[in-house]
């Protein structure tokens, strides 16, 4: 009896880790060829992806589509591009979204309440909705730079990055988080003499560690991986994003080794960096639930 | 309650320390969504000698306008119907009516949109005109889109996020890769998935093949009309279900386990496990997850503008794809706020909807 049972219950974990297994399977093929493919020459790569060979790293293996890859087009200028407006994007909507949501969360002022329902209104429009007039506005926007005032933002880095550093979702999820803290501390700091800028700076930043993480993760993704922006905005080469890059890898004949290289480059060490904070990633996209 | 208002009113600190990033806001969401209502009215192109005027509603009818016409077949001398070569019955050219005819001022300029037999014998034929036919396919598009993946990609979710819930050795390992595709670019994974859905070399087609034994033709996923729209759509809710299963989990985890261990005592069986005790549980995540996958469907354009173009014959046009293609290609900015302002009615009137549909029920 009691032998049959544990078969029986070792056959249905088997069959557990064979279904969890096989969805695997089919969330991962796509990258796993990806990545074998960009090793491959574009030839064999056709030939291989008629087979399971098409996921293992066999035959002439090389980082030659890499290099080629390189002198096809200007791979570290976009991915310098990139991080750069991410990072700049990334740090400034910490900066400045936190603060809003600290004196959302924390302080009374007259037309409060106006701010945040504008604010939390700012969430049913959808990006798509907005790109139109936004290019509009970007063609005519003033700025002044080194040669005094210029009007235009159209090819430039600032037009990819001011738009997006305020949104409604970081600045909610600064009040949320702020809002949970004990209003002891507030109040403690605020008899010792703390002005509101050292109550922000110096009590309630270094406890915002986790919601900080939070929101910077969904930052970068949305920034690393923009493409209807930056299409609609640049066209000189020198302000191009990698995703926009990409065009340079579509011409008469397809070199499909070199784009699988160029897609390695830019998604695997997104993926690595996942790999690595992976909690972190998945409690950042389950916060976004919080807002229902 | 009155000191502690005064110890954390502050006018001054207060706006000092939301405005910078409330005027961001207003400059570059709150301002630009009025624009677009604003350009919707007007004949706003993005460069032009002459200013823009106001024309009223004339972008929305110009995009929404339809109308209809039954033709009757056309009769020879003895009364008998006229027949092609085919057998078809032949019907006069609608451009007859719908071009100069001043009998027939409601249709003036519009095209088939589609059309079908009607009447005694199936002798006439009924046609749906419409003034922008490539815009009404792009709505319908749209629509199918979201309409299959709402409910197909929440259950899938809901499903992974069961599956994943289990108290297994590794489970983490699976999550991980269940959200992988979550983190890359939808660009890159329509790339990729054109290479999949490849109609020669395609790796969907050589393993339907080879699990059919040689015995399936390859298909041109991507290339025909009647396959076009599913394939982006498979693709779509792979490459998103994982960021859902996440919010059903989180949910999930929301459910009191003392709950469970109840319904374990009373003898339930799985299936009313689930149904009287975790999915009540869920309601609320119910229906941010279905906001979120609509909002997120009714975006459609990245799939569509690296893997179709919205061809092939427009069967993969999208209502974003063409107020981009409208607003940015043809420079046109009106017509391209116009599509705007109706997709943000559009999702605004469901998101509503939903909400009222899934309202919480107080006896």
């Amino acid at each position: 009896m009691t032998q049959t049972y544990l078969n029986n219950d070792r056959l249905r974990l088997f069959v557990r880790y064979l279904v969890l297994t096989l969805i695997a399977a089919i969330f991962i093929f796509p990258l796993v060829f990806m990545v074998m493919s960009s090793l491959k020459p574009s030839q064999q790569l056709l030939i291989d992806s008629g087979s399971l060979r098409a996921f293992l790293p066999v035959g002439d293996i090389s980082f030659d589509n890499y290099a080629a890859a390189f002198r096809r087009a200007p791979v570290g200028l976009f991915v310098a591009n990139s991080l750069l407006i991410t990072g700049v994007t990334v740090i400034a909507s910490l900066f400045l979204c936190s603060l809003a949501g600290f004196s959302i969360a924390i302080l009374n002022w007259r037309g409060k309440a106006f701010v945040l329902s504008a604010i939390l209104a700012t969430l049913t429009v959808p990006f798509e909705t907005i790109a139109v007039p936004l290019l509009l506005m970007s063609s005519k926007l003033p700025w002044i730079g080194m040669e005094g005032l210029e009007l235009g933002w159209l090819n430039t880095y600032r037009v990819q990055i001011i738009p997006f550093i305020a949104d409604g979702l970081t600045i909610f999820l600064f009040v949320q988080y702020f809002r949970d803290i004990p209003k002891d501390l507030v109040e403690a700091a605020r008899a010792e003499g703390a002005s509101w800028w050292q109550v922000y700076s110096k009590v309630l930043m270094p406890l915002a560690g986790p919601i900080i993480a939070t929101a910077a993760i969904l930052k970068f993704l949305v920034m690393y991986n923009q493409y209807l922006w930056p299409l609609m905005v640049v066209q000189e080469e020198g302000y191009r994003p990698v995703l926009v890059g990409l065009q340079y890898f579509f011409q008469l004949n397809t070199a499909w080794g070199e784009v699988m290289a160029y897609l390695s480059m830019i998604t695997v060490p997104v993926l690595v960096f996942y790999l690595f904070l992976q909690r972190a990633f998945i409690a950042s996209i389950a916060s976004t639930g919080v807002k229902g | 309650m009155a000191t502690k208002t005064s110890l954390t009113q502050s006018n001054i600190s207060g706006w000092g320390f939301a405005l910078p990033a409330f005027a961001l806001m207003v400059t570059f969401i709150i301002l630009p969504f009025f624009f677009a209502l604003w350009f919707s009215l007007t004949n706003q192109r993005l460069i032009s000698p002459n200013p823009a005027k106001f024309i009223g509603l004339t972008n929305y009818t110009e995009l929404l306008s339809v109308g209809t016409i039954l033709l009757e077949p056309e009769r020879d001398a003895q009364g008998d119907i006229v027949r092609t070569d085919d057998g078809d019955i032949k019907y006069p050219r609608l451009r007859n009516f719908t071009r100069k005819n001043p009998d027939y001022p409601a249709i003036q300029g519009m095209q088939e949109w589609f059309s079908w037999q009607t009447g005694p014998n199936n002798e006439f034929k009924r046609v749906i005109l419409a003034k922008d036919v490539v815009f009404m396919r792009a709505l319908k598009n749209t629509f199918v889109f979201v309409l299959v993946v709402a409910p197909l990609q929440a259950g899938l979710a809901l499903g992974l996020a069961l599956l994943i819930n289990q108290k297994l050795r590794g489970i983490n390992i699976y999550r991980a890769i269940y959200f992988m595709p979550v983190v890359v670019s939808i660009v890159v994974v329509a790339f990729l998935w054109r290479l999949i859905y490849d109609g020669n070399n395609g790796l969907l087609n050589n393993l339907l093949g080879a699990m059919s034994f040689g015995w399936f033709e390859p298909v041109d996923w991507l290339g025909q009309t009647s396959t076009a729209m599913g394939s982006i759509i498979a693709m779509s809710i792979w490459q998103a279900v994982g960021f859902h299963m996440v919010i059903w989990l989180s949910g999930l985890q929301t459910i009191s386990p003392t709950l469970y261990e109840a319904a374990d005592l009373e003898g339930a069986s799985k299936w009313q496990t689930f149904r009287y005790v975790t999915w009540p549980g869920l309601r609320n995540t119910a229906v941010l997850v279905l906001i979120v996958i609509t909002m997120q469907a009714f975006g459609l354009f990245a799939q569509v503008d690296v893997m179709t173009n919205g061809g092939p014959l427009d069967s993969t046009q999208t209502i974003v794809f063409q107020a981009i293609e409208r607003g940015y290609g043809k420079q046109d900015i009106s017509g391209g706020s116009a599509i705007s302002v109706l997709l943000f009615l559009i999702v605004l009137s469901i998101s509503l909807l939903q909400r009222y549909l899934t309202r919480e029920r107080h006896s």
